[in-house]
């Protein structure tokens, strides 16, 4: 029987969430006789090459591209999972969203104490996405069917969450796996 | 300037010997006589009563009728509850706004007139109305505001805004009110006749625990809404250790739709003072206070002198009715404008002059309450309830009502209904009969108890008022078929996040939720999945609130799903594609393609 195939994905993150995931160590043999990696920057697929049974979505939209990839994913996968903070609810990202976007820019490429810009540029190449007007968590952008919390969750809850998805079980996160404080 | 100021502030620390305590009494007169409780004004306040500025902040910052920033000498506040929104209070306020050329929220440049909405101020029954300073305007339509804001601009006082007095005591020289009672059915409880001070007279001849136990026998329940049994709460506080105890009189009617208190405090006032020396003869208590909230204070001076004449002919003050040793004086306490201290801790905490938020319960006020000393929090209408029951007795008033409501209940009806007013009831009547008396045709929907309480369709129409049916605090608005539920919802979600004391988070960010989602559908950008997003939202916001505001606010939200689902049904759009109706790509790339001179080859 052919094995049901996982996409992974890093938007607006810091690709902690995707650290996490190999932080599973070993057991990402067992995932591979489980799964087929699809798009993922595990292994550098970069286009979907077929339906996929999970996405797995680090980080929110902050600009076009994360939107587009979003969108694409919720195209072609059964079941999308926000994992971790920043694509439950935009996390250290969003924080500029109560800053309107020309003081971010002045600040990142003019203002700020450690940019050096002897000519002032602003990046505005036109292969650059553009900005969002704020950070978007996954689910307000496309239906998200399951939220992993944590920054990272760890290793042992994404291994959980994923095997009980894949064998169609109940998950059983225990208190030490989603307590974070 | 400053040394008026300061003057102003120490009479006013002075006059209630410089306690802070008594903060909300000083604050609300500095705000009167000053238009705004400034920066300045705290740290005088601060140092009169020896506490840091930070308290009296807190206090002047939590209440809408206290500011910072210096208000109009005239404030005109524009009721916007969904009733006189109803009944057209948006174009009232749109013929304020432009014929004094200000807008909604605003003080004119001269400092003359400021304007500003306000939840519901208790006139459901004579919507669309306002409070001009402690003057209140009922019945307005358009015409009448714009002569009525052209007499403001012209410097007419508020004072002579009155033209002709409502009945009964509202023409009493010291209220001086064109608000009309509207009583249109008397009970055999509340508005019957009575011989007055009998029930008084005959408590004093029991022993206070005998009282208790005749209010127990009669199973006379909390009128507030929650229908705590009031001997009960009695006997606690009776038995709760403790020198000084209180009875506290909860005439803070904030609930959307409820006016039954307007009327007892201006008609039935001598049966609450009543009522209440019977609960300080039971419990053991010689200080009453009633909280009387801000939009009331039109009968704050009518009131204290019917206290001042209680005391002359021995009502009230030291050995009542001759009782020796039997001491029981009121006073009142002025609210300003917060819905959340109608909850009976957060109210305690109003008297006690800080921010009006509740306070953890257990301890119970009984046990534990003003100036933490064992206190009994009722209603205006309970009082009101028990001097009768003592007048006549436990049998009398149990055969009364329903079996486990006993007695009469005071609605306060309004909306859609052509004979809006004051009904008591004995417990048990049935919506419908209801409706018919009231006059109401063609009804879709009936909010029972207020949005706190459950927004019922026709199919609930045969079922009764009372604590084991249909509970309620007394307000009942009615909604004819041309209202649109989900806006109705809407109105009083709003009502919810502006009243929420902010404690808390899930009523805090919860009822913000509950609104922008049922925005969201109003707009067409609902889907199917929505109902159990709403749902769950629901069940968290209320099992994790702290107070009753955030254990109430999502009702409206849960009984519109129950009873008029094919209202949501018929604008919620299944989504094939997955993507969110509610986020729009092209918005939110505007600005940074304004920014960076190109647009999105994307999309």
């Amino acid at each position: 029987m052919e094995k049901p195939k996982v996409a992974t994905t890093s938007l607006a993150g810091c690709f902690g969430c995707h650290m996490s995931l190999l932080d599973i160590d070993d057991r990402i043999l067992k995932l591979i006789e489980l799964v087929d990696f699809d798009k993922s920057p595990i292994d550098d697929i970069k286009n979907f090459t077929g339906r996929c049974a999970v996405g797995i979505v680090e980080g929110g939209c902050c600009n076009e591209e994360n939107v587009h990839v979003l969108q694409d994913f919720r195209k072609n996968c059964d079941i999308l999972i926000s994992c971790g903070d920043c694509a439950i609810d935009g996390g250290i990202p969003a924080m500029r969203n109560n800053i309107p976007l020309k003081e971010c820019f002045d600040e990142a490429y003019h203002d700020g104490p450690t940019v050096y810009n002897p000519n002032n540029i602003t990046p505005n190449d036109k292969e650059l996405p553009l900005i969002l007007n704020k950070v978007y968590p996954c689910h307000h952008v496309v239906k998200m069917d399951y939220h992993l919390p944590g920054c990272p969750p760890s290793a042992d809850t994404l291994w959980e969450a994923l095997v009980a998805l894949l064998s169609n079980k109940p998950i059983e996160l225990p208190y030490e796996l989603i307590k974070y404080d | 300037m400053s040394q008026k100021l300061s003057r102003i502030i120490k009479n006013a620390c002075e006059s209630c010997g410089n306690d802070r305590n008594r903060l909300m009494d000083i604050v609300t007169a500095i705000q009167k006589e000053c238009g705004a409780v400034t920066l300045e004004a705290m740290d005088i306040i601060a140092k009169e009563l020896n506490v840091q500025r930070v308290d009296v902040e807190s206090v002047v910052s939590f209440y809408s009728f206290l500011s910072k920033e210096e208000k109009g000498k005239v404030v005109i506040r524009i009721c916007n509850d969904v009733v006189d929104i109803l009944k057209g209070a948006e174009d009232v306020a749109k013929v304020f706004s432009e014929t004094l050329g200000i807008e909604i929220g605003q003080t004119a440049a001269d400092g003359s007139i400021s304007l500003e909405y306000t939840p519901c101020i208790g006139l459901s029954d004579q919507a669309p109305a306002v409070l001009i300073n402690d003057v209140a305007i009922t019945n307005l339509t358009v015409d009448k505001a714009k002569s009525i804001a052209n007499d403001l601009k012209n410097g007419v006082l508020p004072e002579s805004l009155t033209k002709e007095c409502g009945d009964g005591n509202n023409a009493n020289d010291l209220v001086k009110s064109m608000v009309k009672n509207n009583i249109i059915k008397k009970g055999s409880v509340i508005f019957a006749e009575r011989q007055s001070e009998a029930g008084l007279e005959k408590a004093i001849t029991m022993s206070p625990s005998d009282v208790i136990s005749l209010i127990k026998a009669s199973k006379v329940r909390g009128r507030g809404g929650a229908g705590f049994p009031t001997g009960m709460k009695w006997e606690f506080t009776r038995a709760a250790k403790g020198d000084k105890k209180y009875v506290v009189c909860n005439a803070d009617e904030g609930e959307p739709g409820t006016f039954k208190d307007r009327v007892l405090l201006t008609e039935k006032f001598d049966m609450l003072c009543e009522g209440m020396a019977i609960g300080g003869y039971c419990i053991g208590s010689d200080s009453g206070i009633i909280y009387l909230r801000g939009e009331y204070a039109y009968l704050k001076a009518f009131l204290e002198k019917k206290l001042s004449q209680r005391k002359e002919v021995g009502l009230l003050g030291a050995n009542i009715c001759g009782k020796d040793g039997f001491n029981f004086d009121i006073r009142i306490q002025i609210g300003a404008g917060a819905y959340i201290c109608g909850e009976e801790t957060a109210l305690i905490s109003s008297c006690e002059g800080l921010r009006g938020d509740p306070k953890t319960r257990p301890p119970f006020p009984a046990q534990k309450g003003y100036l933490a000393s064992p206190t009994t929090v009722n209603n205006v209408e309970t009082f009101c309830s028990i001097a009768k029951i003592l007048e006549k007795d436990a049998a009398w008033y149990s055969a009364i009502g329903t079996k486990g409501s006993t007695g009469t209940k005071i609605l306060s009806i309004s909306g859609d209904c052509s004979n809006p007013g004051i009904y008591e009831y004995d417990f048990g009547v049935k919506v419908s009969d209801m409706l018919k008396d009231a006059g109401a045709e063609d009804t879709k929907a009936v909010l029972i108890g207020g949005p706190s309480g459950q927004l019922i369709g026709k199919t609930d129409f045969n079922r009764i008022i009372c604590y084991d049916d249909l509970a309620t605090g007394g307000s009942i608005v009615i909604f004819n078929s041309y209202r649109n539920i989900l806006e109705i919802v809407k109105s009083y979600l709003e009502f919810f996040v502006e009243e929420s004391c902010g404690y808390c988070t899930p009523c805090r960010t919860g009822n913000v939720l509950l609104l922008n989602k049922i925005e969201e559908i109003l707009e067409g950008k609902g889907e199917p999945s929505d109902i159990k997003y709403l749902e769950d939202l629901c069940s968290t916001v209320k099992v994790t609130s702290r107070c009753g505001l955030g254990q109430t606010s999502p009702n409206p939200v849960l009984t519109s799903i129950k009873n008029f689902r094919e209202v949501y049904d018929a604008v919620l759009k299944l989504n094939e594609d997955g993507r969110q109706p509610t986020f729009d790509i092209k918005a939110s790339l505007e600005v940074a393609e304004a920014l960076q001179g190109r647009k999105s080859v994307i999309y």
